[in-house]
């Protein structure tokens, strides 16, 4: 039973992932449905790429230093503040006050920000210059056009 | 046992989250209309700029000391709020947000030391999300707030207090002669709810710290202040009084004002600010299931001007107590007919509802004017309940009363954000860049 007020407030529409679970059925008669058995939640995307909800940020990559690491210009970099950093992690770190995003290289308790095109120097840190790493990139999002 | 999480000048933390050139920057946030300083840097404290100080009065440290000033960027304070609130309830069983910087953490069965694991929270919580926060316990909720603020100062000055009580601080686990120190070292307006009036009354009756208050005898304090000073005592000593979630009494008024971006001189402007404050109101009063039975309207010009002076304000009563946008908005407008002038630069103008009481009754009465029968209140009640979640999904001035004019959401008299930094979470095309250079 609807009564006419339902249809004066706006229903709301989610635009998150829809995730369906299937019950098992109770189907005494006829062919059964080879996806009883079978409990399936579709698969989204979010949680395969977030790991720690409140620590992950997004960021975009500007430049060509990375593209052998398969970052290109204007990628959405997930960053996991999470993940504490370790040698040959993609990290974002801030060098003078910018982010920078660079493959980490830690040997010898000496650390440095490598770039991942021969092209493009790599970041030693001078005297007194500290780096910090910020967030570790866990992932790199392209969109074609389409 | 209560904990409060706390971020440490909160606004300006989530600020340097995403630019970390402003680091060891004096810093601070400015309100809506960029008028005054809401938040502040410890460098920006240590320059003497004061809570609430206007900006123009700071402005010219700007030039002298390096002073960075930025509108307030809520998108993005909104959203670490709720990142760190989400770590900071893992702190105990129950959590009650008392503001978008602050929580109240239940820690009732928790075991193990608790000093340890609020280090832990706080650490998970600056490294997760890149806020600084201090936390207070206390076997109360007065006492967790207390000790809130000796975690926050003893972290800021080093010296007021013993340094192990900086970021963390439990007041339950010091030994009776160091909480004694502590309650000396600190000044009885630092307490919570405890304004300047009641602070400055006490402070000339020679109650000046902490550990004088406590000393006191609750029921003197009753009889010579108030039972709500009384509360804080009985808290101040250890007795749980205020317990999560107590929730607040309806507020009594509400208001909507705004100065201007910039002067408004004519009334066909001033009509339309007063239509949007009325109908902010109106749906603030719905909120919290009130109804006005009196609308207050004022104008005024800036007093900071050399021009001409005129401020005005007006009472209308509502024959019949409403929430009703329509009818708040035609009362306030026609308020605003009887009080202006042509000719002043108006700076400001605000709506009040006031006498406010209880949806539930409803007075009935003989259809006396036509179109307003209670039948017409039950559809208007429904056309109410429509706009305010049209405009609670699709941001505030989607759908408006006509004379708030078109274009509502980008009116000249609206907030002047000068200074606002990027929308970064919450914001596709705000997203932080970094350098792939």
């Amino acid at each position: 039973m609807y009564s006419s007020d339902k249809f004066r407030t706006p229903v709301p529409v989610s635009g998150a992932a829809l995730s369906v679970l299937l019950v098992r059925g109770e189907v005494e008669a006829g062919f059964p449905s080879p996806a009883e058995d079978l409990g399936a939640k579709r698969i989204d995307l979010a949680q395969i790429l977030i790991k720690h909800p409140q620590a992950t940020y997004f960021l975009r990559a500007s430049g060509h230093s990375m593209v052998e690491a398969g970052i290109w210009d204007g990628d959405i970099l997930v960053v996991d503040r999470a993940i504490k950093p370790r040698n040959s992690h993609i990290v974002v770190a801030t060098v003078d006050g910018d982010f920078t995003v660079k493959l980490l290289q830690q040997r010898a308790g000496r650390v440095k920000l490598k770039a991942a095109n021969p092209t493009y120097p790599d970041i030693t840190p001078k005297d007194g210059q500290t780096i910090e790493i910020w967030g570790v990139v866990t992932s790199t999002i392209k969109q074609f056009p389409a | 046992m209560y904990a409060l999480v706390d971020g440490n000048n909160f606004y300006v933390s989530c600020e340097r989250v995403f630019r970390p050139s402003l680091i060891g920057r004096p810093t601070v946030v400015l309100s809506n209309n960029d008028g005054c300083c809401i938040a502040r840097s410890n460098e920006a404290k240590a320059l003497g700029i004061k809570m609430g100080a206007p900006w123009f009065k700071v402005k010219h440290l700007e030039e002298s000391a390096g002073l960075v000033a930025l509108s307030a960027n809520f998108a993005l304070y909104g959203d670490l709020s709720d990142r760190m609130m989400s770590l900071a309830a893992g702190l105990g069983p129950s959590q009650e947000i008392y503001s978008i910087d602050e929580s109240f953490i239940g820690l009732d069965g928790v075991r193990g030391d608790l000093v340890e694991r609020a280090h832990k929270i706080r650490s998970r919580i600056l490294q997760w999300v890149g806020i600084p926060c201090g936390i207070g316990i206390g076997s109360t909720k007065t006492l967790a707030k207390l000790a809130n603020h000796i975690a926050k100062t003893a972290e800021r000055k080093p010296g007021v207090y013993p340094d192990h009580l900086a970021m963390v601080c439990n007041l339950s686990a010091l030994a009776a002669h160091e909480r004694e120190a502590v309650f000396n070292a600190t000044e009885v307006g630092e307490v919570w709810g405890i304004g300047r009036r009641i602070s400055k009354q006490l402070v000339d009756g020679g109650i000046k710290t902490v550990q004088d208050l406590v000393r006191m005898d609750a029921a003197t304090v009753r009889r010579g202040w108030s039972v709500v000073l009384e509360r804080t005592v009985r808290e101040l000593q250890g007795t749980p009084c205020i317990g999560l979630d107590d929730a607040p009494a309806p507020k009594k008024e509400v208001a909507c004002t705004r100065s201007f971006g910039h002067p408004v001189t004519d009334l066909a402007s001033l009509t339309e600010v007063v239509t949007a404050f009325s109908s902010r109101a109106a749906e603030k009063i719905r909120k919290q299931h009130s109804l006005a039975s009196v609308v207050l309207v004022f104008v005024r010009t800036s007093p900071f001007r050399k021009d001409e002076q005129y401020s005005r304000s007006i009472c209308i009563p509502l024959r019949r107590p409403t929430s009703d946008t329509g009818a708040i908005v035609n009362a306030a407008v026609l308020g605003l007919q009887a009080i202006y002038l042509g000719g002043f630069k108006y700076a400001k103008a605000g709506v009040m509802l006031m006498d406010l009481q209880p949806d539930g009754v409803v007075q009935g009465e003989l259809d006396l004017e036509d179109g307003d029968s209670l039948v017409d209140i039950a559809d208007k009640a429904s056309l109410m309940t429509a706009l305010d979640e049209i405009n609670s999904r699709y941001g505030r001035g989607t759908m408006t009363m006509a004379s708030a004019g078109v274009d509502a959401k980008q009116k000249t008299w609206r907030m002047r954000q000068e200074r606002m930094t990027p929308r970064y979470t919450t914001c596709l095309a705000d997203l932080p860049i970094a350098r792939a250079v």
